[in-house]
C-alpha cells in the first residue's frame, strides 16, 4: 500500500489527523512547546518528516517567532502548546497579531472533553480568555470536526483583514480515531470579507484627488497586507501626491522617494505631521488611525476630506469621520483607480501640486537634534552606523518596542515592505528578538538585526539558547541606556523627573553570550560601532552587541499625547521655550 | 437612546458571550436581551434593547458583522408603522375581596389571560408592547404584585423587510 492509499482508508488518531490537515495546508515549520495535554500530537510529530518544529524556551516566544515567520511570507504562522499555562503563556503574542493584523493559527491543547470546566490539571478556558483578542476560535469537541475547523482556521486567518485564530484541542479529540478526510470548501455563511471596492466611491476618490490643492497619502499596514505597495507608489508618482507612512507601513513607500515624508503621528516627521494638518484631502489606505497617529482627534485633518480604504468596515469612521469610505483590499481598490485614471478623463493641475510639494519640502529643514549633545555614544549614531553598514544587504530589522524602536522608525532609511517588523498595536517588549528568530526561519539567506532596548531584550532573552539549537544567526543590537528610556523620558517632561521604577539594570552581555555560546562584544565609543558590526555581521552565529549608551537621550519629534499633530516638540531648548504642558 | 438590534447567528455556543462583550467593554447596559433557535435550528436569533449614543451603536453593529459566526445584524426601524414588538409578561397579583373582581376588570380591558388562580391570587399572562406592558403594570402595582417575570422584547419588521438568510 502506498502512503496515499493508508491515508484514505485506515482510521487515524485524532493527533494524526492534525498533522494530516497542516500538511494539506501546505505547512512545513511550526513553533511550539510541548506539554501533558498536547502529548499525542508531539508522539506523531516523532514519526512526521514533513513538518518542522521549532522549540522555543516560552510559548510567548513561539508566538513571536510565528508572527515573524508570517511577516516576512505573508503565510499564517503555525503555533503549538500545551493546556493551561502553556495557553495562557501564548496570550499576550495573540493579541499581538491581533492589534498588527498578521495571520497565526494557535493550537493549544486541552483537558479532556468531560473534565472542561472542572479545574482539572493544567486547564484553562483559552477559548473565553482570547475571545476578546483573537479574529476567531474554537473549540473542538468532536474528532470528526478537527478538518473542518483546521480549514476554516486558516481560511479565517489569511482572508479579510487577516488576524490569529485559537484552536483548542482536548486531548480525547486527539487519542481518538477517524476515516481522514480533508474538506475541500469552507461553509462560513457568516464570512464574506469585501475585496472589491464599490467602483463608484473610487471614481468618488479619484475626482476629489484631482481636485486637491495640498492632498496627503497615508499609507499603513493594510498596503503591506494587500501586497498593494507597487500601486500605492504608482498612484502617488502619476497624481503626484506626498506620502506618509504609519509605523505598520514603513517600508510600503520608499523613503528615498522624493514624495516620502516619512513617518507620521506622535513620534514621526514633523513635516508629515505638518503636510497631514494642512492638507485639504487626505486618502488613507490600510490604517485604522490609531490615536498614536492622530493626536488630538477633534484637531486631526479638521478642514480636510477624508478618503479612507479600508476592508474592515469597523476601521472606517471609528476615529476619524470619513467623507468617501471605501471597504475593500487595497490592491484592488487601488487598480481600479489607476486604471480609471488611465482614461485619460481626470486632470489636475500640476502647477498647485508642486507648490505643495516645495512647502513640504520647505518643512523638512526642521530636523531634532540631539538632546544631550556630548561626546558619549549617541544610540542615534548606533543606529545610523547600521543602516550604513546595512543598507546594500538583504537586510531584515525587528525591534523591541521603546525609544530604540522609535529611533531605528526614525534613522534607518527602510526601503522594502516586510523590512521592519515591529510590534506597533499592542506595543510588546520582548517581541522583537523571538520576531526575529522567526525572520530568519523564514528567510535564511537574509540578514536579521534585532535592535533591542536593555529592558525588552531581558523579557525573552532565554531565546538565546533557541538560536544556538538551531545556529539561527540574528545579530542582536542592545541599545543599553540602563533605563526603561521612553518611560524615563515621559517622568523627565510630565512627572518632574521622578524616575520610579525606570532605572534598570542588565547582567554582562558579553558574559551572558559566552555562556549560551554566542558571540557577545560590546561598544562604547563611536570608533568601535564599524569593528563590532563588521565582525556581527561576518560571524556565522547569534550575535549580541552591548552598545553602551547616552542615558538621557530623547526620542524628538516628540507630540505628547492627547496634543495635536502638528505640535510638535523638536528638541530640549524648544521645551524649554514653553511648548507642551 | 433606545436601540432594538436583531441578530442572526449561528447557533454555537459561546457566540452570545461574544456578542455581549461586545456591549459589556463598552460600558453599555443591555436592557434586555432574548435568543431562540430560527425556523432553521442551526441558527438563532438574538434580540437586544440598548441604550448608547447613534454612532457608537453604529460601531457595535459593525463588530457585531464582523464575528464570524453572525450571519446577520439589523437594527429595527423605530417606528410602529415599520416594525412590531412584543414582551410577554407573567405577573402574580394578590387578589383579595374587592380586588378580585378589579383584577379582572383591569385583564379584561387589556386583553390579558388568567393563567392560575389561588384564594389568594391571580397570575395574569400578558403579551403587548412596551408601553402597554408598563400601563398594565402601573394598574397592578397598587393591587400587590407578588411576583413579575418579564421576558426581553421581540421584534419584527412590517411588511417584506424580513431578517432572514438571503445570502
Amino acid at each position: 500500500m502506498t502512503a496515499e492509499q493508508i491515508t484514505k482508508t485506515d482510521k487515524m488518531t485524532g493527533a494524526r489527523v492534525f498533522l494530516e490537515c497542516l500538511k494539506k495546508e501546505g505547512v512545513d515549520k511550526i513553533f511550539g512547546y510541548p506539554g501533558g495535554a498536547i502529548l499525542h500530537i508531539y508522539d506523531e510529530l516523532y514519526k512526521f518528516k514533513d513538518i518542522k518544529h521549532y522549540l522555543v524556551r516560552h510559548e510567548q516566544a513561539a508566538l513571536h517567532a510565528a508572527e515573524g515567520y508570517a511577516r516576512v511570507t505573508g503565510k499564517p504562522g503555525v503555533v503549538l502548546v500545551t493546556s493551561g499555562p502553556g495557553a495562557t503563556n501564548a496570550v499576550t503574542g495573540i493579541a499581538n497579531a491581533y492589534y498588527d493584523s498578521y495571520p497565526l493559527v494557535v493550537f493549544t491543547g486541552q483537558v479532556d472533553t468531560k473534565l472542561i470546566g472542572n479545574d482539572a490539571f493544567q486547564e484553562a478556558d483559552i477559548v473565553g480568555i482570547t475571545r476578546t483578542c483573537c479574529k476567531h476560535n474554537y473549540l473542538v469537541k468532536n474528532l470528526v470536526e478537527l478538518p473542518k475547523i483546521i480549514k476554516e482556521a486558516f481560511h479565517i486567518a489569511k482572508t479579510g483583514k487577516p488576524g490569529p485564530v485559537v484552536v483548542s484541542l482536548p486531548k480525547d479529540v486527539l487519542t481518538s480515531r477517524m476515516t481522514f478526510e480533508y474538506p475541500e470548501r469552507v461553509n462560513l455563511p457568516g464570512y464574506n470579507p469585501n475585496y472589491e471596492g464599490h467602483p463608484i466611491q473610487c471614481r468618488r476618490a479619484l475626482k476629489l484627488l484631482c481636485e486637491a490643492q495640498r492632498p496627503v497619502i497615508i499609507s499603513g499596514g493594510g498596503v503591506i497586507h494587500s501586497e498593494a505597495w507597487e500601486q500605492l507608489q504608482d498612484l502617488a508618482e502619476k497624481l503626484n501626491i506626498p506620502v506618509a507612512t504609519t509605523l505598520m507601513g514603513i517600508g510600503t513607500f520608499p523613503q528615498d522617494n522624493e514624495l516620502s515624508l516619512g513617518m507620521l503621528g506622535m513620534h514621526g516627521n514633523y513635516w508629515a505631521n505638518l503636510a497631514v494638518s494642512n492638507c485639504d484631502v487626505l486618502f488613507a489606505v490600510g490604517t485604522r488611525f490609531n490615536d498614536r497617529i492622530t493626536g488630538c482627534l477633534k484637531r486631526f485633518c479638521k478642514d480636510a476630506k477624508v478618503i479612507h480604504v479600508d476592508i474592515d468596515p469597523c476601521s472606517i469612521s471609528k476615529n476619524v469621520h470619513v467623507d468617501i469610505p471605501i471597504v475593500g483590499n487595497a490592491k484592488n481598490v487601488l487598480n481600479v483607480i489607476l486604471n480609471e485614471y488611465k482614461t485619460g478623463e481626470y486632470k489636475y493641475d500640476n502647477k498647485m501640486r508642486e507648490m505643495w510639494i516645495k512647502q513640504t519640502d520647505l518643512w523638512k529643514s526642521n530636523k531634532p537634534v540631539f538632546a544631550v549633545p556630548n561626546g558619549i555614544l549617541h544610540p542615534q549614531t548606533v543606529i545610523n552606523h547600521i543602516y550604513e553598514k546595512t543598507k546594500n544587504l538583504k537586510t531584515i530589522i525587528a525591534t523591541e518596542v521603546g525609544q530604540h524602536q522609535m529611533w531605528t522608525a526614525q534613522l534607518y532609511k527602510f526601503t522594502r515592505p516586510r523590512q521592519l517588523i515591529t510590534s506597533g498595536g499592542l506595543g510588546t517588549m520582548g517581541f522583537g528578538f523571538p520576531a526575529a528568530i522567526g525572520a530568519q526561519i523564514a528567510d535564511k539567506d537574509a540578514l536579521v538585526f534585532n535592535i533591542a532596548g536593555d529592558g525588552s531584550i531581558q523579557m525573552n532573552i532565554q531565546e538565546l539558547m533557541t538560536c544556538v539549537d538551531y545556529k539561527i544567526p540574528v545579530k542582536i543590537a542592545v541599545i543599553n541606556n540602563g533605563y526603561l528610556g521612553m518611560v524615563r523620558q515621559w517622568q523627565e517632561k510630565l512627572f518632574d523627573k521622578h524616575y520610579s521604577q525606570t532605572p534598570i539594570t542588565s547582567p554582562d552581555y558579553v558574559k551572558l553570550a559566552d555562556a549560551y555560546g554566542v558571540l557577545g562584544l560590546r561598544i562604547t565609543q563611536e570608533n568601535q560601532i564599524d569593528e563590532a558590526l563588521d565582525k556581527a555581521i561576518n560571524y556565522n552565529g547569534p550575535v549580541i552587541m552591548d552598545f553602551i549608551v547616552e542615558p538621557f537621550e530623547m526620542v524628538y519629534p516628540w507630540v505628547l499625547a492627547g496634543k495635536p499633530i502638528n505640535e510638535v516638540i523638536l528638541s530640549n531648548e524648544a521645551d524649554e521655550t514653553g511648548k507642551g504642558e | 437612546m433606545k436601540h432594538t438590534i436583531s441578530v442572526l447567528v449561528k447557533n454555537e455556543p459561546g457566540i452570545l458571550s461574544s456578542v455581549c462583550d461586545l456591549f459589556s467593554t463598552r460600558g453599555f447596559n443591555i436592557e434586555s436581551l432574548t435568543v431562540a433557535a430560527t425556523i432553521d435550528t442551526s441558527f438563532s436569533r438574538i434580540t437586544i434593547v440598548t441604550n448608547g449614543d447613534d454612532i457608537v451603536i453604529e460601531q457595535i453593529c459593525k463588530q457585531l458583522n464582523r464575528l464570524i459566526n453572525t450571519i446577520k445584524v439589523v437594527e429595527l426601524p423605530k417606528s410602529a408603522d415599520k416594525c412590531i414588538d412584543r414582551e410577554l409578561i407573567l405577573c402574580k397579583v394578590t387578589a383579595k375581596d374587592d380586588a378580585r373582581n378589579e383584577i379582572l376588570r383591569i385583564a379584561e380591558i387589556f386583553g390579558a389571560k388568567i393563567i392560575d388562580v389561588s384564594t389568594e391570587t391571580y397570575t395574569i399572562e400578558f403579551s403587548g408592547d412596551t408601553r402597554q406592558v408598563v400601563t398594565l403594570l402601573a394598574l397592578l402595582k397598587p393591587l400587590g404584585v407578588k411576583e413579575l417575570v418579564r421576558s426581553g422584547m421581540v421584534a419584527i419588521t412590517r411588511e417584506n423587510q424580513f431578517i432572514n438568510l438571503d445570502r
